[in-house]
């Protein structure tokens, strides 16, 4: 039987019908057309599907739907200002943190977790906070200085 | 030309492989029962969805499904179990919203952690910091950021995966573990609690409430080591040492299928012996796990690498 559910993804409130086995992930990428947001492995394993809940880093396919009931979603579509890229996504696109990009919006939306929990992370942090995300491309090298690129743009613009 | 160069999902189907090779071996009597039964990938079977607003109504839907339903907390383990149709209930009873259940309360002579507080709530508590560190170190070693964001206390020891962190943990902290059900509520010692492979002394219709660490000085001088799976973070060997007052407490899980206090181990450090001379004993005589990850016999010299480290930091 279909539940009736309400959130508010990028800060724009929804209401719509699901079944309640839906998938988050499911749920933003059909239902609401956010292709943003990749399916990696589908087993909670590689970080590809992360979104913000609430501003807490989920892997999006390890929820359903109905939980995010009342919450508030932030995926990759919800991190630029109009055409204004955020810091991170500047910072990615500056210091070459991607080849493919499958990986990249689950990575943004992890450092995005990380940075907002601590404005200046070490080296060491940004790898242990990356642990649950994989990339098979960038050997994660550039993507560690595209975190710290980001985060030294966002303090500077918070002075 | 279609460009086939997909790296990370043909990663992941790697690892999906290896998770799936993992679940075979933990779900084998399941898949036995279940003939022809072959892991895909997919989403969960139909499922009806309630979220009780209290503990109270939450009972109230357990005795009302009985065997038809399944409590959800964080959905860290259930979720997957249920894409994989390993558990196909027929209701799930949401109770992550249940503010009660989060709660993490600094009484004069314990800690009370409710069964929903997440991993991560748990990890940066200053009182747990302080009176029980193992706790709080342990709670910073699960699975990654996203999982402890989501994943709770009550869910992990609720589920009791061999391979889980908190178990060692709460044996080693003499911890009481607080269940709630249609009649009242009752009071499990923890080395009562855990019964085997999945099985905790949780029956149908009950809810974990909460989990109370009490203050002593052996959770005082605490700390927890793991020697992780390399992708899932799971113990392969995971040791909780306390060590004050004239006592100790020993306590391994990942090492064979039910977690348990060594209490050899722990005779021989509250006797005088050296963190080296009390580790030599670590697991003799158990029935220690064996998979493709670590044999039995590794399993079984690492966990002894494993104690000594942790008693050497508290001792
Ligand atoms: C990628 C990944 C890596 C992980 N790595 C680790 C790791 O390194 N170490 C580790 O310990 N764990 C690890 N986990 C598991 C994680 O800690 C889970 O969060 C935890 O095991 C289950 O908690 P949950 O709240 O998600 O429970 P759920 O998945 O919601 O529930 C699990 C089971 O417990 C039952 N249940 C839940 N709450 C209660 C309650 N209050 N009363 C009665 N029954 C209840 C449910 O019915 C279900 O059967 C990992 C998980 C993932 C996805
Ligand atoms: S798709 Fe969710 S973690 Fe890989
Ligand atoms: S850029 Fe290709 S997987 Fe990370």
């Amino acid at each position: 039987m279909k539940v009736k559910i309400s959130l508010s993804v990028n800060g724009k409130s929804y209401e719509r019908m699901v079944e309640p086995r839906t998938l988050l992930v499911h749920f933003l990428r059909e239902e609401l057309a956010m292709t943003g947001t990749h399916v990696g492995c589908d087993t909670s394993s590689c970080g590809a599907c992360t979104v913000l809940l609430d501003d807490k880093a989920l892997k999006s396919c390890t929820m359903l739907a109905c939980q995010a009931e009342g919450h508030q979603v932030t995926t990759i579509e919800g991190m630029a200002n109009g055409d204004n890229l955020h810091p991170l996504q500047q910072a990615f696109h500056e210091e070459h943190g991607l080849q493919c990009g499958f990986c990249t919006p689950g990575m943004i939306m992890n450092a995005a977790d990380l940075l907002s929990n601590n404005a200046n992370p070490t080296e060491h942090e940004i790898r242990e906070a990356l642990e649950g995300n994989f990339c098979r491309c960038t050997g994660y090298h550039n993507i560690i200085k595209s975190i710290q690129n980001a985060a030294a743009k966002m303090s500077a613009a918070t002075v | 030309m279609i460009c086939d160069f997909r790296p990370i999902q043909n990663s992941a189907f790697k690892i999906q492989n290896l998770f799936f090779e993992k679940a075979e071996l933990q779900f084998s009597n399941i898949l036995n029962q279940k003939k022809n039964f072959k892991f895909k990938n997919m989403v969960p079977s139909k499922v009806n969805y309630h979220r009780p607003s209290n503990i109270g109504e939450a009972l109230e839907l357990m005795s009302k499904f009985g065997d038809e339903c399944k409590i959800l907390a964080g959905g860290h383990s259930l979720i997957p179990v249920m894409k994989l149709r390993l558990a196909d209930p027929e209701n799930l009873i949401d109770i992550a919203g249940i503010a009660d259940m989060k709660k993490i309360s600094d009484n004069e002579k314990s800690i009370t952690i409710g069964a929903c507080a997440t991993h991560a709530d748990i990890a940066r508590n200053e009182a747990i910091q302080k009176h029980a560190p193992m706790v709080a170190k342990a709670a910073g070693m699960i699975g990654d950021v996203q999982v402890r964001n989501f994943g709770t206390i009550g869910g992990s020891i609720a589920h009791a995966d061999p391979a889980a962190d908190w178990p060692a943990v709460l044996l080693a902290a003499d911890a009481n573990i607080t269940i709630k059900n249609a009649g009242g509520s009752r009071t499990v010692d923890i080395d009562q609690f855990f019964k085997g492979l999945f099985m905790t002394a949780v029956e149908e219709g009950e809810i974990l409430a909460s989990i109370s660490i009490p203050k002593t000085e052996f959770n005082a001088n605490s700390t927890y080591v793991k020697m992780p799976q390399p992708a899932s973070r799971f113990a392969l060997v995971g040791c909780a040492v306390a060590v004050g007052g004239g006592m100790a407490r020993v306590a391994f899980n990942g090492v064979c299928s039910t977690p348990f206090r060594d209490t050899n181990v722990e005779k021989a450090v509250v006797g005088g012996s050296s963190a080296a001379d009390a580790a030599t004993s670590v697991a003799d005589g158990m029935d220690v796990m064996s998979d493709h990850f670590a044999s039995a016999k590794y399993r079984k010299s690492m966990a002894a690498v494993y104690a000594k480290r942790a008693l050497g930091e508290v001792m």
